[in-house]
C-alpha cells in the first residue's frame, strides 16, 4: 500500500451555513455563510490560502463551470482554483484536493469548499439530467430514490429478510435522524418523528416512503487545512488530523459483469479496507467513536454499516433495530441529523460530515455533543447509485489519537 | 402453379385490451350510437409501442433463435412512424439482420399488406427471399366509429422461393381510385364516407369480381376455398364477398374484430398468419386487400404446414392479456388528451445521431460483448473487458442478448420520476450465462416483480424527443410467460 496520508494534514478550520430552503441566497452567498466561519476559525486572512478545490455538482441549477465561482465568491488572490465533481461525493473529492495539495508540499495552507443550489430548480427531489450521449440511449432515466430502492429488494432476497422486519429497520433509520436533527440548529429538518409517521408515509419509490429519503436542501461547508506544525505554529493546541482518506469508483463491474447481487456497495468495502488500513483501525465496530454515512435513503444508511464493516453481513438490520447507532448507541451514526435532516446539498454533504466530525472531535457540538470522548470519527460519501457509483471515506481523529 | 410461398408466420397483439364498454362509457353521452359497438375488447399498444416496435416483436415471434437470412424486409403500414427515415430500417437493425438486407416500407393504403405480400412473392419467384412485415398502429378520433373498430397489431410472414408451408397458387390485382376513407399526410384521423356505398359500390363491384377473376384465374372454383380470409369491418361484408363469389359462408375467417379489432394494413397478414395456425394440407387460403383496389392471393397448404409454427402466434398472443377500462390513459398515449407531465418530463431527449451510430447494435440490436478468452459476457461491449482478473483488451465478440431469457436481480416501482405509466418500474437484470444491465419492466404491474423473475426482451421506444420528433428506441424487460 503507498504510504498514506495518516497525520500529514491537520483541520485548520471549518465553517458550514445553515442548510435548508434557502430562498434568500445564492450560491456565492452560502460559500459565503461557510467560509466566515471556517476562516475565523482557521485565525488566518484569506491572503494566506495557498490553493483552493470546489466540489458542486449540478451546474445547470447552481454556479457554472470552472472554479472562478468560489474564486470570486470569496474574493481569492489570484490562486489555483479546481472545481471538481464526482456525484455526491464532490465535497469529499474537493476536501482529498485541498489535503494532497499540503500533503505534497506544494500549499501550506489550502481550502475545500463545497455548494449546492438545489431549491432553485422549480421541484421537489434533485434534478434530471443527462449522463452522457450513450448512457442516455441504454441506461434508464429513473430518479435517485428509484436507484437505491432497488437495494432493499436484493437485500431480502439476498438475506431472507422480510418485508415487515426491513421496513421496520428502515424506518428506525429515518427516526433517529429526525431526533437528531431535531437538535442541530443548522440543519434543515428539525422536527421528531415516530414510527409509525414513517411506516405509513406515502411511497416515493417502492418500498421506499417519503421519509426514507433524504431531504433536498441549499448548503455549503468549508475546510481550510494546513499541516500540523503549521497548525501548532499558528496557536492551535487541539489539532485534528485527516487520518485516513480513500475514494473508489466502479469500473463497470458491478454494473455490466458478474458477480454483485445488488445488495451493497462493491466501491465502499473496498473503499473501507483501504481506509482502515491506511488509518491503523483493526476493528472498526470496536474502535470507531462515531459515523457520518451517506444516508440519502434508509436503506443505504443499514446497507452502509455492513459495507464499513461495522455490522455483520446480513445483520445491520438488527443492529440498526438495537439502538446500536442511535445517538446514545455505541457507535452513533448521524448524531447531527445526517443527510436524512441536516439536508443533502450535493457538493457540500462530504464536508458537512467532517464538519461535524470535527465539532465533536473538539467538544464543539453543542446539545449533541457525544460525552466520551471520540478517537476516530468516519465519514462517509457515495455518490452515483448502487450499480455504479464513487464511494469516498474520511477519517478524522485528535492527532496524538 | 408457382413454386413459390409461405415458409414461417408469425404475429404480435399489444398485452393491453381496452374494453369497448369503457369507451362507450365515456362517450355515450355525446355518440349515443356507439352503443351497438360497445362489444368485446381491442388490442391497443402501450405509449411505446409503434408500428416498427410492433413489426419487431411479429418478426421475433415468427424468426425465433434460427436463421435470420434473408435478401430482403419489407414493413407496410399506414401509420409509418417516420415520413423520411426508413422505418423498415429500424427494424432491421433491431433484429440484428446483416447489413446487406433490403429494406423497403410499403403503405398509402390498408392494401399495402397484401400489395407487398404480392411484391414478395414476385421476388420469390427470382429467387429472393423476403421478410414480410405489416404493423399499424391507427389514432382514431375519439367517440368515433372507428375508435371503436380499430386495434393495434403487427404480423411476419417469411416469403421465399419453394412451397414451404403454403404454395401461393395466384395473385390479382385490381387498382381503382375509390375513395372509401381517406387521411392526409400528418393528420390522425381517417374521413369516412357512408358504409351502405362503400359495400354496394366498393366490396361489391370492386372486390367480388377480383375475387371471380382470381379464382378463375387458378382454375379453382370458390367452393374449394377451405379459408376466405377477408379483413374487413364492416358487419356483414365478408358474408356477402363469399356468397357472390361461391365461397362457403363457413369458410370465413374470424376477423379477429372482437378480440382485437382493425389492425389496417396489418388486418390481411395477422388474419393469414391465424389462419396458418390451423390450416390443414391441401386446404385452399383466399386472402384479400381492399383499399383503391382490390388484392386476391390464392394459397394451398402444403404437408409442410404444422412444421412452422411462432414462438406465439395470434393465439398465444391474445392469451397474454391485460383487460383494461382505462380509457382516459388510452387516450393520453395516443397523444389524443394533453395531461401535465409536470416539471420531471422537461428531460431533453435529444439524441446524438452520432453516437447512436456508432453504437447501433448495441442500442438498436442489444449486442453486447462476449470476451473470446475468458467467456465473459457483457452489455455494453467494450475495449477492454469488465472480468475483475482478466481485463482482457479488445477481446470481445459480438454477443446478441435480445433472445436470451434473463432474471430480474432488483426492482423499483418508482412514483417520482416522470413516466407515461407510472409507476416507473426499472432494476438490474441479469441474462442467462452471464451480461446484465438496468432495464425498465414493461407488461406486468408494479406488484408482480420480484428478485428472480424470467424476463424476455422486448424492443420499443426509450423516449420521445418532442421538441425534435425523433423517438429513441431501445430494449426493454417483460415477462417471459
Amino acid at each position: 500500500m503507498a504510504r498514506g496520508i495518516k497525520d500529514k494534514v491537520a483541520i485548520l478550520g471549518m465553517g458550514c451555513a445553515k442548510f435548508g430552503e434557502r430562498w434568500d441566497k445564492d450560491a456565492d452567498q452560502l460559500m459565503v455563510e461557510a467560509y466566515e466561519e471556517a476562516i475565523a476559525d482557521a485565525g488566518i486572512e484569506t491572503s494566506q490560502i495557498d490553493a483552493a478545490w470546489l466540489g458542486a455538482a449540478f451546474d445547470a441549477v447552481n454556479i457554472g463551470p470552472s472554479g472562478i465561482p468560489l474564486s470570486v465568491a470569496l474574493r481569492l488572490n489570484d490562486i489555483g482554483v479546481t472545481k471538481v465533481e464526482n456525484y455526491c461525493a464532490s465535497g469529499t473529492e474537493s476536501f482529498r484536493g485541498a489535503v494532497y495539495a499540503v500533503a505534497s508540499g506544494a500549499a501550506d495552507i489550502a481550502l475545500a469548499m463545497g455548494v449546492e443550489k438545489l431549491k432553485d430548480t422549480g421541484y421537489g427531489g434533485l434534478p434530471v439530467r443527462t449522463r452522457g450521449t450513450t448512457h442516455d440511449m441504454i441506461g434508464i432515466t429513473g430518479s435517485a430514490p428509484g436507484n437505491f430502492a432497488q437495494l432493499a429488494a436484493a437485500y431480502r432476497a439476498q438475506h431472507g429478510v422480510s418485508p415487515d422486519d426491513l421496513k421496520q429497520a428502515m424506518a428506525h433509520v429515518s427516526v433517529k435522524s429526525h431526533a437528531n436533527g431535531a437538535k442541530n440548529p443548522k440543519a434543515h429538518l428539525r422536527n421528531a418523528i415516530t414510527m409509525e409517521q414513517a411506516i405509513n408515509a406515502p411511497t416515493i419509490a417502492a418500498p421506499l416512503g417519503l421519509f426514507d429519503c433524504c431531504g433536498v436542501s441549499d448548503g455549503a461547508a468549508c475546510a481550510i487545512v494546513t499541516t500540523p506544525e503549521i497548525a501548532r505554529s499558528l496557536g492551535k493546541t487541539d489539532i485534528v488530523t485527516v487520518k485516513a482518506l480513500q475514494i473508489a469508483s466502479s469500473n463497470g463491474w458491478e454494473a455490466q459483469g458478474s458477480g454483485w447481487n445488488g445488495s451493497y456497495f462493491h466501491t465502499t468495502r473496498v473503499a473501507a479496507a483501504k481506509a482502515y488500513d491506511e488509518a491503523g483501525i483493526t476493528n472498526p465496530r470496536e474502535q470507531l467513536s462515531l459515523m457520518e454515512v451517506h444516508d440519502c435513503f434508509s436503506i443505504t444508511e443499514l446497507v452502509t454499516m455492513e459495507d464499513l464493516f461495522v455490522s455483520k453481513e446480513g445483520e445491520g438490520w438488527k443492529d440498526v433495530l438495537d439502538g446500536f447507532f442511535d445517538a446514545d448507541g455505541q457507535v452513533p451514526c448521524q448524531i447531527d441529523g445526517g443527510l436524512k435532516c441536516f439536508g443533502h446539498p450535493i457538493g457540500a454533504s462530504g464536508l458537512r460530515m467532517i464538519y461535524e466530525n470535527y465539532l465533536q472531535l473538539l467538544g464543539r457540538a453543542g446539545e449533541r455533543q457525544r460525552a466520551k470522548q471520540p478517537v476516530f470519527a468516519l465519514s462517509h460519501n457515495l455518490g452515483g447509485m448502487p450499480n455504479s457509483n464513487v464511494s469516498s471515506i474520511a477519517i478524522v481523529g485528535l492527532s496524538d489519537a | 402453379m408457382s413454386d413459390v410461398g409461405l415458409h414461417g408466420f408469425g404475429a404480435y397483439v399489444p398485452i393491453t385490451r381496452l374494453q369497448r364498454s369503457a369507451i362507450h362509457a365515456a362517450n355515450g353521452w355525446f355518440a349515443g350510437g356507439l352503443k351497438g359497438l360497445a362489444k368485446g375488447e381491442k388490442a391497443v399498444g402501450s405509449w411505446d409501442e409503434d408500428p416498427i416496435t410492433m413489426a419487431v416483436e411479429a418478426a421475433r415471434d415468427m424468426l425465433g433463435e434460427g436463421e435470420r437470412s434473408v435478401d430482403s424486409i419489407t414493413l407496410a403500414s399506414t401509420t409509418h412512424v417516420f415520413a423520411d427515415r426508413q422505418n423498415t430500417g429500424v427494424v432491421k437493425e433491431a433484429l440484428n439482420l446483416d447489413d446487406t438486407t433490403g429494406a423497403l416500407d410499403a403503405g398509402g393504403s390498408q392494401r399495402a399488406g397484401t400489395s407487398s405480400l404480392i411484391a414478395a412473392l414476385d421476388a420469390a419467384a427470382a429467387g429472393k427471399r423476403t421478410l414480410h412485415l405489416a404493423a399499424e398502429r391507427l389514432v382514431p378520433n375519439p367517440a368515433s366509429e372507428r375508435e371503436m373498430l380499430a386495434g393495434d397489431a403487427a404480423a411476419a410472414l417469411l416469403v421465399g422461393p419453394g412451397a414451404g408451408i403454403a404454395r401461393l397458387i395466384a395473385s390479382h390485382s385490381v387498382t381503382a381510385d375509390f375513395v372509401d376513407h381517406f387521411r392526409e399526410t400528418g393528420e390522425n384521423a381517417d374521413y369516412d364516407w357512408e358504409a351502405r356505398w362503400v359495400r354496394d359500390e366498393g366490396f361489391g363491384k370492386i372486390a367480388v369480381p377480383a375475387i371471380r377473376d382470381a379464382l378463375a384465374k387458378a382454375g379453382i372454383q370458390g367452393d374449394k376455398v377451405n379459408h376466405f380470409i377477408a379483413p374487413i369491418a364492416v358487419r356483414g361484408v365478408p358474408e356477402m364477398l363469399a356468397k357472390q363469389a361461391g365461397i362457403p359462408v363457413e369458410a370465413i375467417a374470424d376477423t379477429l374484430g372482437a378480440a382485437i379489432g382493425h389492425a389496417g394494413a396489418a388486418q390481411a397478414t395477422l388474419m393469414l398468419t391465424a389462419t396458418l395456425e390451423k390450416a390443414r394440407t391441401g386446404d385452399i387460403l383466399c386472402l384479400i386487400g381492399f383499399g383503391q383496389g382490390c388484392d386476391v392471393l390464392l394459397f394451398e397448404a402444403t404437408g409442410a404446414i404444422g412444421s412452422a409454427k411462432p414462438r406465439l402466434g395470434v393465439s398465444g398472443w391474445l392469451a397474454r392479456r391485460q383487460a383494461s377500462d382505462n380509457y382516459m390513459k388510452y387516450l393520453f398515449h395516443r397523444g389524443l388528451v394533453p395531461l401535465e407531465k409536470g416539471a420531471r418530463a422537461e428531460f431533453d431527449s435529444k439524441t446524438a445521431l452520432t453516437a447512436m451510430w456508432r453504437n447501433r447494435k448495441a442500442v438498436m440490436g442489444l449486442v453486447g460483448g462476449r470476451c473470446t478468452k475468458t467467456g465473459t459476457v457483457q452489455f455494453p461491449k467494450t475495449e477492454i473487458s469488465v472480468n475483475p482478473n482478466d481485463h482482457g483488451v479488445r477481446t470481445q465478440e459480438d454477443y446478441p442478448l435480445a433472445e436470451i431469457p434473463a432474471r430480474v436481480m432488483t426492482y423499483t416501482a418508482d412514483v417520482l420520476a416522470f413516466s407515461p405509466e407510472p409507476p416507473d418500474c426499472y432494476g438490474n437484470i441479469e441474462f442467462e450465462g452471464g451480461g446484465r444491465m438496468m432495464a425498465q419492466f414493461i407488461d406486468m404491474p408494479a406488484d408482480a416483480l420480484e428478485v428472480g423473475k424470467e424476463l424476455r426482451m422486448m424492443f420499443r421506444i426509450k423516449s420521445m424527443d418532442e421538441q425534435r420528433h425523433f423517438r429513441r428506441y431501445f430494449w426493454k424487460a417483460a415477462p417471459a410467460h
